[in-house]
């Protein structure tokens, strides 16, 4: 499964663990939530890094006192239609100011990029490698976006007010 | 009218070219069908018994003659020459190719009509009263915000993939022709007592398998924090929505498992997060929308033109306007509801033709304006009352003045067994069937006002829960039986309807609603008491007395 990051196919240096696969030595490793809950010290003070995979049904809130010690938080999308990890997204990036990786894991397509990428997602596993390699492209698909949000990208009312105040100038 | 601007067509066009590529997938192999019906849902493209369906937005129900006309376009060149109005102001092709729906989609989106989350788990259409604008005694026009809370809703990255679909309606007259209780999200627009425009929030109704009537749940929220509300009553339902179960996945059956008082606390405590964000609406923003409204240069004319007085000798023409004219705010004018319930015709179906030349007498009588409504009737909302003579004997020679809006055959039905692959039971001809039976006006007319509602499964499409009488067929043993209720109502006074008796064969379904209609008129106290309201005195026993006495 290829993983895009910063808008490119690249290597994922981390290990996804299972619940009972042994703790390698070195390394990023992905832990899943329980998991890592059970013995969230022990995880943090190893070497290499630390990300965390958040189940959809789980509230964000638990993991906040170790955000700031994680560099990844992968949600999951057991299929494309379910929606639950945007909101977890969201609130990861804008209620808690999560700067880490927030990777979206699971059936993760391409017609779904534009609104993961609005929704604070910045890596995806991404299922199809036809998919993957599509990714700039269909990054670009939207150039108008209605609502705010995180992403600092600017909403249709801001930019009809920015278009009114400068024609303003010239009248 | 709302005018779009190059910003509103930018994403329109960007939306047909991106489903033009996941059609060209689909066709290619490259997306699997399960891939696909979610990405073409939120298109509002389904696949019925015959074909794909094709569902097309009229946001608020307002309709410029030229998006009209590119309606009756796409009826003719890409469907069978007609189109179907539904309950929730959208039209539906029935006859629709997969591989020809992106250049139908791009040639709506030329006059700014798009088919965005007409279906799918998503938020869709939002609606309002089709007489928005023009009502006497609105506190203001509910079209402003609810174009507002359409851009707010369209592709939003946070709920595209809600448990089940999300409905939103608005109203902001007294009498709410919106059905706002019966959406997941009901919006009353009034004012606070600084005079501040705002809005009492109305939360989870829905009808379906399992109905209710939608419940308060804030008084009033400003007019400048509306959109973070609905944020965050929809992350709440988002994130803890059924998704296990797609009969208990709509907001309602969480506000029914959590009750009013727990789910509001949980979206009050979402709210105060975010109230204070770049959600919060400036008046400049409103402003900036409003500006974009046209409204008519209505000119001064009398209360009684002497065409009208003329017109009143002509007992035709009366029977008309009495059931199709209403009062509009402006002296002179009137709204005038166009019936497409003509005796032995699908409700809510117009040819291109009819489309066609309703757009041309929207130009030339309504300021090029047309409503859809909720009751699957259009309505030319700005006529002059010296056209109305006129207009009626134009509209006449379209089979378009059938003078029985309101009436006992302005039947609400949903498609049935004929097209849909959910229905278990036909419900088109038994609303052909009804408007034969009452087809004489002066027996229509002395029953009055009485809503009859079809629906062919228990998905309720027909809204069968809150007609007047409700029918429902279901199917029992490979057979078509029809449930029959008394009582509801879609209106403020929302109300769900009550089981009169034991289901009934398709063929049996007119001969009871004729028992029905004569045990009304036995019991009613005088002619001014309305079904609805001998229904509401005596409740159902009288009524199930008569009727299955002899069955």
């Amino acid at each position: 499964m290829p993983l895009v990051n910063g808008g490119k196919i690249v290597d994922d240096s981390f290990v996804k663990l299972a619940v009972d696969t042994p703790l390698p030595e070195g390394g990023d490793i992905l832990v899943p939530a329980e998991r890592f809950l059970g013995d969230a010290e022990a995880f943090l003070a190893r070497a290499g890094k630390v990300g965390v995979i958040w189940p959809n049904n789980r509230d964000i809130d638990e993991l906040v006192p170790y955000l700031g010690r994680l560099a990844a938080v992968a949600l999951v999308f057991p299929t494309f239609r379910d929606g639950r990890a945007y909101s977890q997204a969201r609130l990861l990036r804008e209620r808690f100011n999560y700067r880490g990786e927030v990777r979206a894991t699971g059936q993760v397509l391409r017609d779904q990029f534009v609104f993961m990428l609005r929704a604070g997602f910045d890596a995806f596993d991404v299922k199809k490698q036809a998919d993957a390699e599509a990714f700039m492209q269909t990054a670009k698909r939207y150039s108008v976006f209605y609502q705010p949000t995180g992403d600092g990208r600017i909403t249709a009312l801001h930019r009809r007010m920015q278009l009114r105040h400068s024609e303003g100038v010239g009248t | 009218m709302y005018a779009y601007d190059e910003i509103d067509r930018t994403l329109v066009n960007e939306r047909v070219s991106e489903f033009r590529d996941q059609v060209k997938r689909r066709l290619s192999g490259e997306l699997t069908e399960d891939e696909f019906k979610l990405l073409r849902l939120q298109n509002g493209v389904y696949l019925q018994l015959h074909a794909y369906m094709f569902r097309v937005a009229i946001p608020y129900g307002t309709l410029a003659s030229n998006q009209l006309r590119a309606l009756a376009h796409v009826a003719r060149k890409y469907d069978r020459g007609y189109g179907h109005f539904t309950t929730r102001q959208n039209i539906q092709f029935n006859w629709i190719k997969l591989a020809e729906l992106p250049d139908a989609l791009a040639d709506l989106a030329e006059v700014g009509i798009h088919a965005m989350q007409t279906s799918g788990n998503n938020m869709r259409n939002v609606t309002s009263d089709q007489w928005a604008g023009v009502a006497p005694g609105e506190i203001e026009d509910p079209r402003i915000w609810s174009e507002l809370i359409r851009q707010h809703t369209t592709l939003h990255p946070e709920f595209s993939f809600l448990p089940r679909k999300f409905k939103i309606a608005i109203t902001a007259s007294d009498h709410d022709r919106a059905a706002i209780k019966i959406h997941d999200i009901g919006l009353r627009l009034i004012k606070n007592e600084k005079g501040e425009t705002g809005f009492e929030v109305l939360v989870g109704g829905g009808l379906g398998r399992t109905p209710f009537i939608a419940k308060t749940i804030k008084h009033f929220v400003h007019g400048r924090d509306i959109l973070s509300y609905i944020e965050a009553i929809l992350r709440v339902y988002n994130q803890y929505g059924r998704r296990d179960n797609i009969y208990k996945a709509r907001i309602k059956i969480l506000v029914h498992e959590l009750g009013i008082e727990k789910f509001s606390r949980e979206v009050e405590e979402e709210w105060q997060h975010i109230r204070n964000s770049s959600l919060q609406i400036d008046d400049e923003v409103i402003e900036d929308i409003r500006s974009r409204f046209t409204y008519p240069a209505y000119e001064k004319l009398p209360h009684m033109p002497d065409e009208l007085r003329q017109a009143a000798a002509d007992p035709d023409f009366e029977a008309w306007r009495r059931n199709s004219v209403a009062p509009h705010k402006i002296q002179g004018y009137s709204i005038v509801t166009i019936s497409l319930k003509p005796t032995g015709k699908p409700p809510g179906d117009a040819t291109a033709e009819q489309m066609d030349a309703l757009a041309d007498l929207a130009d030339k009588y309504s300021f090029g304006e047309i409503r859809v409504g909720h009751e699957q009737n259009l309505a030319l909302p700005h006529v002059a009352k010296r056209d109305l003579p006129a207009l009626w004997k134009a509209l006449d020679k379209l089979g378009l003045a059938t003078p029985n809006v309101n009436l006992i055959t302005d039947i609400i039905a949903c498609p049935g067994l004929d097209y849909c692959s959910l229905a278990n039971a036909r419900s088109i001809p038994i609303a052909q069937e009804l408007t034969r039976r009452f087809a004489n006006h002066e027996l229509a007319n002395l029953i009055g006002r009485l809503h009859i509602n079809i629906s062919g499964c228990i998905n309720a499409c027909g809204h069968h829960h809150v007609g007047h009488i409700g029918i429902l067929g279901v199917e029992k043993n490979g057979e078509e039986v029809y449930q029959i209720t008394i009582g509801g109502r879609a209106d403020e006074s929302a109300a769900l309807g009550n089981l009169i008796g034991p289901g009934v064969k398709f063929d049996e379904v007119a001969d009871v609603v004729e028992d029905i209609v004569e045990a009304y008129l036995a019991l009613r106290e005088r002619p001014e008491e309305l079904f609805i309201d001998t229904v509401k005195r005596l409740g159902v026993e009288p009524f199930k007395e008569r009727v299955y006495a002899t069955r």
